[in-house]
């Protein structure tokens, strides 16, 4: 074990219960909305056009995704899933979907032990990944509720010309806003979404900051199993928030000691004393043994550096930023580059870049069972990323929610022999 | 003597590998995989250094001068008297466990005729066993439970009385019996068997002089007293981490199987290997060091199990399975991915009037489809290519596979080697000569 005892792990930092205040408030505002009145837009988390839906003050967003990924860590979903499949959904559907779905039937009742509000508006602005179309128009059976649709351009040669940001501008100002202002019977307020955008670069250029520690050795972070937490905030209701610029800001400086002080990254159980392999992992976690997912890395002393799943909300790494002089460009922007709307060559040169960059010497792929948008093509991305770093790939697999697909034994051997091959390989001999 | 020793604990079978400096072997153990794993891993290990004594008393008889005797003759006739002798012992503890649990209380009523079938079915197998361990006798495993199994349930069968003593009574005890047997360390070592081994070839063999008998006696007393020292021992296999081994001493089968195919065929570029719960498809360099590999995951079709299962269902030992398929000339297309559906294909197909032995070839075909799709995901077929893991004994399924490498990826030097079952034991044992604990990479 490379860790030091548990009893750093329950010693919280400031961050982690400033996001959790966050959490649990936004959760309580979704359980009160029949006494306050407020309204509920669901979106999702690649495209999620978060300061758009708040500058309007009394709208409140729910994200599917979050629900699906959090009732996964509270083990809930597995029997979601086997309701959904009862309803008629195939084993092999998304399995975010399949949650979701077996939540709504089981009453709504969310991660957070509180009843969901059912939504007012379905605000379908997705990238990439066409099941998010399907999972609103499922949802819009169950809800009887309306949709805004965004369609975001698949980025398919690898650039945005004015062209498609024209194109999403003019449905921003047609459909969404519009759609916006009828559901909070409120007027858009421009300079309102500028001052929004205006936080939201503030809290994004600290958590580049945070991401970029991990170019230290050793990391101050985990950029993976840490990393979902870090992005929580900013990838889900809190862009553009003060909470969420206090949030940041309290990562940061955290992170910043931790590098001053040349520590490891935390682990559940505790700091991780002994970094023995820098990691970049392609695909989204599983949720279901998160926590035994992870334990398989630190045990080990694999550290993970970069990661495209801490990208889905949006690619600040790469220098984008939310503009507030250009709001209504700058979300479509924001759309555009998201992770699973880049495509394969995109991939490919940012994972390669991520492991030079990052001085990772082991690229991981965690490939997902139900989720085609992620997983396809990832094969040709292992080769790819090979041949362009000259580093040996892994290649694991397992699913978000569904714990059927999470073989614990399986990955775990599969783990422990990749990390013994680049220990082999970066020996020279046997 | 300075040994190393590797120990591959599999899902279906533990092996375990004896290595002296300079990489020589000098002895494999087998044993089947059971519930304890200490117990499956203890008894490999002495097999291994009974195989180690032998090879030793081989050494030595071969170095004495003036020697009438046909070494290779004698040595076989040794060694089979010796697994002869380790059967009579453990069935001599079988029959004590059951005849102990056929007087529980719960067979009260019954106690006396059954004591009094079980003597007559330990003492038939007892009369019998000579002929199954002759030299040249065919036996469906290797292994104690099944040898000693089938008999006891064909004689079971036979002297059965629905009545007084039925059949489930007798393979209730018999089930109940050998657990206990596989879970005790019975003393099978060389040194405390290989007296009575010779004595019976000696016997056996009158032509045998007086002056050979001494020199053999001699040589077997020298070896019964060498010193095996074991320096370092490493584990591998499904079960590695319930081995008493510090984590350095663990390393995973992919590696293991890498390096001892390389070990076997120095020029090995990809290997196979198919073992009773994985399939594994590994890319090496020229110094046997993984560069890529890919698993079967979630899903076992595929695997050895798969063969287990459809052997089960056919009622056949695994071992069959091959030499049947082999007596095809039209292969059934078997379309089903997972091993369940597999044999409901098999009984359909059955039922539909096809052959066995063409249904069987199909399936292997269908095993070796998913091989092949392992294969390509790590990178394709280069030369050489070596074929491991239990299923590389499987003639039917080297046929297959040969078929489809060369549909896919052209001629390919195809290495197989007898010993290919010890193949992660083998670079495990490699391992072993490394002491050198992991540290980090950079």
């Amino acid at each position: 074990m490379t860790q030091a005892p548990a009893t750093d792990a329950v010693q919280k930092e400031r961050s982690m219960i400033l996001q959790k205040e966050m959490i649990a408030d936004h959760y309580k505002q979704l359980e009160h909305v029949a006494e306050t009145g407020r309204k509920v837009v669901y979106t999702f988390v690649p495209g999620n056009l978060n300061e758009l839906i708040r500058c309007f003050d009394n709208l409140l967003p729910v994200h599917p995704e979050i629900n699906a990924l959090q009732n996964g860590m509270r083990k809930r979903t597995g029997k979601f899933i086997l309701d959904a499949e009862k309803q008629g959904h195939s084993e092999d559907v998304c399995t975010y979907v399949k949650a979701d779905i077996g939540m709504l039937r089981a009453g709504n009742i969310g991660p957070a032990g509180t009843k969901l509000p059912n939504p007012d508006l379905l605000l379908l602005s997705y990238t990439g990944c066409f099941t998010f179309m399907k999972w609103f128009e499922l949802l819009r059976e169950e809800y009887k509720a309306p949709v805004a649709m965004l369609h975001t351009p698949y980025q398919g040669d690898g650039t945005i010309s004015d062209h498609m940001r024209n194109y999403m501008v003019k449905q921003l100002r047609e459909e969404v806003i519009p759609k916006l202002e009828q559901i909070s019977g409120q007027k858009f307020d421009i300079d309102k979404l500028r001052e929004m955008l205006a936080r939201s670069r503030e809290a994004e250029n600290d958590l580049v900051a945070v991401l970029e520690s991990a170019k230290h050795r050793p990391s101050p972070i985990d950029a993976y199993f840490g990393g979902v937490y870090y992005i929580g905030p900013i990838f889900s209701a809190f862009r553009g928030t003060a909470g969420a610029v206090e949030y940041y800001r309290a990562l940061r400086e955290e992170v910043e000691a931790r590098v001053a002080a040349g520590k490891g990254p935390i682990t559940p159980d505790g700091e991780l004393k002994e970094e023995k392999y820098r990691l970049v992992v392609e695909g989204p976690p599983n949720w279901t043994s998160f926590r035994e997912f992870w334990k398989m890395f630190y045990d080990e002393g694999a550290v993970v550096v970069a990661s495209s799943y801490s990208k889905v909300g949006g690619l600040y790494d790469q220098g984008f930023r939310h503009d507030p002089e250009h709001p209504l460009e700058t979300l479509a922007d924001y759309c555009f580059g998201c992770y699973t709307n880049l495509n394969l060559p995109s991939r490919v040169a940012l994972l390669s870049k991520y492991v030079q960059e990052f001085h990772a010497d082991a690229f991981l792929i965690n490939s997902i069972k139900s989720c085609n948008s992620f997983s396809a093509g990832q094969l040709l991305i292992l080769r790819e990323v090979e041949e362009r770093t000259g580093i040996a790939g892994g290649f694991i697999e397992s699913d978000l929610v569904d714990p059927r697909y999470f073989s614990g034994a399986n990955i775990k051997n599969r783990l422990e022999s990749y990390f013994q091959m680049i220990m082999q390989k970066s020996k020279g001999a046997a | 003597m300075k040994l190393y020793v590797g120990i591959d604990l599999g899902s279906t079978t533990t092996k375990a590998v004896v290595m002296q400096d300079g990489n020589v072997i000098l002895g494999k153990g087998i044993t089947n995989s059971r519930s304890n794993y200490d117990t499956a891993c203890a008894i490999a290990k002495s097999e291994a250094f009974i195989d180690t004594r032998f090879t030793l008393f081989h050494q030595a008889l071969e170095a004495m001068p003036g020697l009438s005797l046909d070494l290779e003759t004698f040595l076989q006739d040794l060694e089979a008297s010796f697994r002869l002798q380790q059967f009579l012992n453990q069935l001599e503890y079988l029959a004590e466990v059951s005849i102990g649990e056929a007087q529980s209380a719960r067979y009260r009523k019954v106690s006396a005729p059954l004591a009094e079938r079980l003597n007559a079915i330990f003492s038939s197998i007892a009369g019998q066993a000579p002929e199954m361990f002759g030299v040249g006798s065919i036996k469906r495993s290797e292994f104690f439970r099944d040898l000693a199994g089938n008999t006891y349930m064909r004689l079971a069968s036979e002297l059965a009385e629905p009545d007084a003593v039925p059949y489930d009574l007798l393979v209730n005890i018999y089930d109940k019996s050998i657990i206990k047997v596989e879970n005790k360390l019975l003393d099978l070592t060389f040194e405390s068997n290989i007296a009575k081994a010779l004595k019976r070839v000696f016997a056996a063999n009158r032509a045998l002089s007086k002056a050979d008998q001494q020199t053999v006696q001699r040589c077997a007393d020298e070896v019964t007293a060498t010193e095996l020292d074991v320096v370092n021992s490493v584990g591998t296999g499904y079960g590695r981490a319930r081995l008493p081994f510090p984590k350095e001493q663990i390393r995973s089968e992919i590696l293991c199987h890498g390096l001892g195919a390389h070990y076997m065929y120095a020029n090995t570029a990809t290997v196979l290997d198919i073992g009773g719960q994985d399939t594994k498809a590994i890319q090496v360099d020229r110094d046997g060091i993984v560069t890529s590999f890919q698993m079967n995951d979630r899903c076992a079709a595929g695997c050895g199990r798969d063969l287990g299962y459809i052997a089960d269902e056919l009622n056949l030992g695994v071992q069959e399975l091959g030499p049947l398929a082999m007596q095809s000339n039209r292969s059934v297309r078997i379309n089903s991915t997972c091993t369940v559906f597999a044999g409901a294909e098999l009984r359909e197909r059955l039922n539909n009037g096809e052959r066995r032995e063409d249904i069987l070839q199909g399936l292997h075909r269908a095993i070796i489809l998913r091989a092949m799709s392992l294969l390509a995901r790590s990178g394709g077929v280069s030369d050489e290519f070596t074929f491991t893991g239990g299923v590389a004994n499987n003639e039917a399924a080297v046929n297959a596979l040969k078929g489809l490498i060369e549909e896919n990826y052209g001629r390919r030097t195809i290495n197989i080697s007898p010993n290919s079952i010890f193949t992660g034991a083998v670079g495990a044992a490699l391992f072993a000569q490394k002491t050198d604990a992991p540290a980090a990479v950079h």
